[in-house]
């Protein structure tokens, strides 16, 4: 059982940082998505873990152990490609058993861990075939079949199932979060796909031109995004640009006028409300808005209203509760955060409506 | 209209595309089954339709001392200039597709410079050196020159094929525990084989038919096959050069057949498709 730590890693690509300043701990048995938009640099610190770029400065520990400078060959990880991860000219079982002669294993030792471990990834039967009689998605699981073979200490995913199509994406994703669950292995992630992060990670570090902006629980990233590109990137926000203006009661943001009682933000400055769609609550007495659109999402659907000042805002209502297009409506914040800068405040709860006093969040033109 | 007329033309294009083709396989093959008549004649004379068939200059061919010596120096000769071409040339290709090194497209050109001019001019020089180094109507000599021919196929073919190879295959070898050296000769070099042995194929005929230089460099001495060809031709009876060339392709026939073999459909592109 191992753990991973990354220390002030650094690694520039002629003048451009790839990574700056990356410290990050995995935990033993941990599944750790690293997410970002491509270009992040999320690849190249998994490259970077795996022994395939050099940092420029910082260290790499597993078990507490430097690896920094070692060559990929001698580092107890092992890395599962976005593609071109089979040998071609390789059967399943050479494939698989490479890693295994490499370490001068008896024959039989091999067979036996070559049949476990594609037994393991469910194609038993695939030991005599070649890689291109193999589907993209049997490709992939044999690729991490040949991965877990080696019993490395960390195993590392970049964007494994982004060439497969969608459905099946959905379902390598649960078996490997299935599998990793099972062997307890410590487990790094790349992904640019946030849905795919949430719902495998353990924990997500979230990245941005090369730094680190957030690690944390899938959870409380979603409910606590400590930065706008984070609130953001992770799952739908509604994004209204305001201003801070204390004789109107704090934040004035589109018709809203919100409290800003925890943070001592200087008059004027500009700040940024993030509401997620789920916090938008439909309330006839709420801010005035008109129905743009309604698109049906299956068991629910996402309304786009046009709310004067603050742009054209998304939020969910359920199927007998349909509005219509066109149709005005009064919408409230039921909770809400403030970005400004590097800092951050949340704005309300997430219990009921009745439970909360009006005043705080009473649109503008109610009070009136 | 009735679908016979359909039909009908649909024969008649049929046969204008089989009569086209016919004309192209007499066009390609038919000085070839001239040369293989010629090579079994006794004689061919007018106004007899067909030749008289024998083998009596094969065995004139191969009992003449100085055809044998051309034929045991060609198939000395061409293979070792392969041979040390390919020694010296794919760990270059390899360079050249790998490694990021200035003056590397300019290096990658020059290549072309042996092919670009004309090649007596090339050769003159080249004797005048071989002159000083003691290389004139030597084996070694003779190897060198080849080589000249060769550089062009074993550097261009060889980089286009390590450079189509995925560094990732490479990558996942040496996450798998294999050092560099291992890495090579057990992932890259047998999924780059198609491509080398391509390259090898066109790098031994270029070697094998090589006859300017070798006439330059090997006279009198050190003859090939190609070289005695222009004798052959010049004093020998016509069906003596129709022997000669039948001997003088079957190198290039014989490897073709083994290159099928890797060459199948599908070989190369296996592993490249997700």
């Amino acid at each position: 059982m191992s753990s991973l730590s990354l220390r002030r890693l650094e690694k520039r690509f002629g003048a451009h940082a790839a990574v700056h300043d990356l410290s990050l701990d995995v935990r033993d048995g941990e599944f750790m998505c690293l997410l970002g938009p491509s270009g992040c640099g999320k690849t190249t610190t998994l490259r970077m873990i795996g022994g395939f770029e050099a940092p420029d400065a910082g260290d790499i520990e597993i078990d507490g152990r430097s690896v920094t400078a070692l060559p990929p060959e001698r580092r107890p990880t092992a890395m599962v490609f976005q593609r071109y991860n089979l040998w071609p000219h390789m059967s399943v079982a050479g494939n698989v058993a490479f890693g295994l002669r490499v370490r001068r294993l008896p024959r039989a030792e091999i067979d036996a861990k070559v049949r476990e471990v594609l037994a393991l990834v469910g194609l038993p039967d695939a030991p005599g075939k070649y890689p291109h009689q193999l589907s993209g998605g049997q490709q992939q699981r044999i690729a991490v079949a040949r991965a877990l073979v080696l019993e490395p200490k960390i195993l590392l995913l970049d964007e494994p199932f982004s060439n497969l199509d969608a459905r099946l994406r959905v379902r390598m994703r649960e078996e490997v979060k299935q599998l990793q669950r099972a062997i307890g292995i410590t487990t790094v992630f790349v992904t640019h796909d946030q849905e795919e992060a949430l719902t495998i990670a353990d924990r997500i570090a979230v990245m941005r031109d090369g730094v680190l902006e957030q690690v944390d629980t899938p959870e409380r990233l979603y409910a606590h995004p400590r930065t706008l590109f984070v609130a953001d990137f992770i799952g739908t926000m509604n994004l209204i640009p305001g201003r801070v203006d204390r004789q109107a009661g704090g934040l004035a943001a589109g018709p809203w006028r919100l409290p800003l009682s925890a943070v001592a933000w200087p008059d004027g400055a500009e700040a940024t409300l993030a509401v997620r769609p789920e916090d938008l609550v439909i309330d006839p007495a709420g801010t005035p808005g008109d129905v743009r659109r309604v698109i049906n999402l299956g068991h629910y659907l996402q309304v786009l209203v046009d709310v004067p000042g603050a742009g054209t805002l998304r939020l969910f209502a359920g199927k007998d509760a349909a509005p219509a297009e066109g149709a005005a409506l009064g919408i409230r914040i039921a909770r809400a955060l403030i970005f400004k800068d590097t800092e951050s405040v949340e704005v309300g709860t997430m219990r009921p409506a009745a439970d909360r006093p009006a005043s705080a969040y009473s649109p503008a033109a109610d009070r009136s | 209209m009735s679908p016979t007329w359909y039909w009908s033309v649909g024969a008649l294009r049929r046969a204008v595309g089989v009569g086209a083709f016919l004309a192209l396989a007499a066009f390609i093959l038919g000085p070839l089954l001239t040369l293989l008549l010629w090579a079994c004649a006794g004689s061919w004379l007018f106004p007899s339709l067909l030749p008289e068939f024998s083998f009596k200059w094969w065995a004139y061919v191969l009992a003449n001392a100085d055809v044998t010596k051309a034929i045991r120096m060609s198939f000395a000769s061409a293979p070792l200039a392969t041979a040390l071409s390919a020694l010296i040339c794919v760990p270059a290709a390899y360079a050249f597709a790998r490694l990021r090194f200035p003056g590397r497209r300019a290096l990658l050109l020059s290549f072309l410079s042996a092919n670009a001019f004309p090649k007596i001019g090339l050769y003159v020089s080249i004797a005048t050196l071989f002159y000083r180094l003691n290389l004139m109507d030597t084996f070694a000599g003779v190897v060198l020159i080849q080589m000249v021919n060769t550089l062009l196929f074993m550097i261009w073919i060889p980089t286009g094929t390590f450079r189509g190879i995925n560094t990732n295959l490479e990558e996942a070898a040496r996450d798998a525990g294999a050092g560099p050296l291992r890495t090579f000769f057990q992932i890259t070099l047998p999924i780059a084989l198609p491509g080398l042995i391509v390259a090898v194929l066109f790098a031994f005929l270029a070697a094998f038919d090589e006859a300017q230089g070798t006439l330059i460099v090997g006279t009198p001495n050190h003859i090939t096959m190609p070289v005695m060809m222009y004798t052959l031709v010049l004093s020998y009876p016509q069906p003596v050069g129709a022997v000669f060339s039948v001997l003088l392709s079957l190198p290039s026939i014989a490897f073709l057949l083994l290159a099928q073999r890797y060459l199948r459909a599908g070989y190369l592109a296996a592993g490249y498709s997700l």
